[in-house]
């Protein structure tokens, strides 16, 4: 064991919490032109340390337990819902040398352990012991895993292409063209899904204040609550990190110019990524909750299964057979 | 990297993951006034005292979602190995491959088509 085994995730958790930091800042801003006003702009300079003084703020307050919530699950339930956050990084590759753990099934397994959030929600949902956290949690779940299949499936062309699972061969796979060309539809499905999955704006239906008040962390105070919103942001940094390496070919350059590191490639793809998700939620209205689910499962998985099915007959045609 | 190291990477990501908030709410502990009082402890109902139980029932639908969830989920651990092996099995095994998992999707989009007709899917 090297020293980068134990000093590398650490710093990657500090990274972490600096891009959580100032994503909530961008973010605040970027919607803030959209919407023709300034944004946060009184803490520091440019707003720069307003997010530093809302953690503060957060661990400053009092730790609140409902009287009749169940306590052991009530704290437990944050920490459920951030570990598997954390813990999918474990396999990015950021760079060609830059990753922590190599898996063959580094794929497989940011999909099986981000699932793990959902428990964490509705542990955290159903020991508040309060009706709109319980409800709020209810609908999470069921969009969470509703969204899933789609997500899930609309990669399989992507490994039909690649023949591997392995997040390092996937990325190695597009040295002649993104999978966004040749997988557009995949794209568009994983993108909608992963926004369903974030539960970001158009789909932010378990947070929407104006019906749940806050959803499934109603009852929670200071920084209980502040790990709920930590494990969204690290599901943001995540996400596009994954969605860099499947669509946008991770760390490779763009017209062959090399000499431009590739983390840095790596960066300007995630930023765009994150940009998008931003713009997105501040141009789209929230959905119905009637028809999100119905979009999913009538629309979203007819669609990842009949791509599937085009991955397989556009390897059959010859002019073609070479991107697939 | 050999298979065992990268389990301990991950095992060692897990425990970060579980040091950083118990550190973090330890430290607040010292921070954070602790000025617990029973009208605090009251649970939230948009400023009103509650009424009954905050464990209340909720709709047979969600459970409907669940089960359409597990067997789509299970579909999936089925079309991996096959995505994977697609190009080996497809050179040895001829077209077949891809008819069989044609067979198979259409008898769970059957299922799903089922569902869909029932009004499974809808939502109220």
């Amino acid at each position: 064991m090297d020293l980068f085994f134990y000093l590398g995730p650490i710093i990657l958790m500090l990274l972490l919490l600096g891009f959580v930091t100032y994503a909530i800042l961008f973010e605040r801003k970027v919607i803030g032109w959209i919407q023709n006003r300034p944004g946060p702009n009184q803490v520091g300079p440019w707003g720069l340390f307003q997010t530093i003084a809302d953690v503060a703020k957060l661990l400053l307050k009092e730790d609140i337990v409902p009287g009749k919530a169940d306590r052991a699950l009530f704290k437990l339930a944050p920490i459920i819902a951030f570990v598997p956050a954390f813990a999918i990084l474990a396999v990015i590759p950021f760079t060609e040398s830059w990753q922590f753990g190599d898996f063959a099934v580094g794929l497989l397994y940011y999909i099986a352990i981000s699932s793990i959030t959902i428990i964490g929600i509705l542990t955290g949902a159903w020991a508040s012991n309060n009706k709109y956290s319980l409800l709020g949690g209810m609908r999470s779940a069921a969009q969470m895993i509703s969204y899933e299949i789609p997500l899930v499936l609309s990669v399989v062309g992507i490994v039909m292409t690649t023949g591997s699972l392995d997040l390092n061969d996937i990325v190695l796979a597009q040295k002649k063209v993104w999978f966004i060309v040749p997988q557009f539809l995949a794209f568009l499905i994983f993108l909608i899904a992963s926004l369903a999955e974030l539960n970001r704006t158009p789909f932010d239906l378990p947070e929407a204040e104006s019906e749940l008040v806050a959803g499934y962390h109603v009852e929670y105070t200071g920084f209980r609550f502040a790990f709920f919103m930590l494990a969204e942001y690290v599901y943001v940094f995540a996400m596009a990190s994954l969605t860099t390496c499947l669509f946008l070919g991770g760390w490779l350059p763009l017209f062959g110019l090399t000499m431009i590191p590739g983390i840095l490639w790596f960066l300007l793809k995630f930023s765009l990524v994150v940009f998008s998700l931003f713009w997105i939620r501040a141009t789209m209205p929230r959905l119905r909750v009637d028809q999100l689910m119905q979009f999913a499962w009538k629309v979203l998985l007819p669609l990842s299964l009949l791509n599937i099915f085009l991955t397989a007959i556009f390897k059959e045609i010859p002019v073609l057979s070479s991107f697939y | 990297m050999e298979l065992e190291a990268s389990f301990l990477t991950i095992a060692w990501f897990i425990a970060l993951g579980i040091l950083l908030p118990v550190v973090a709410l330890t430290v607040g502990k010292w921070l954070r006034p602790n000025k617990p009082s029973s009208r605090k402890a009251i649970t939230y109902e948009s400023g009103v005292d509650p009424t009954g139980e905050g464990w209340v029932q909720f709709h047979v639908r969600y459970y409907l979602f669940a089960l359409l969830f597990v067997i789509f989920d299970v579909e999936t651990i089925f079309l991996y190995p096959w995505a994977v092996a697609y190009d080996s099995l497809r050179a040895t095994l001829g077209i077949w491959v891809l008819y069989e998992m044609l067979i198979f999707i259409g008898l769970l989009v059957l299922g799903l088509a089922y569902a869909w007709k029932k009004k499974v899917l809808k939502w109220e």
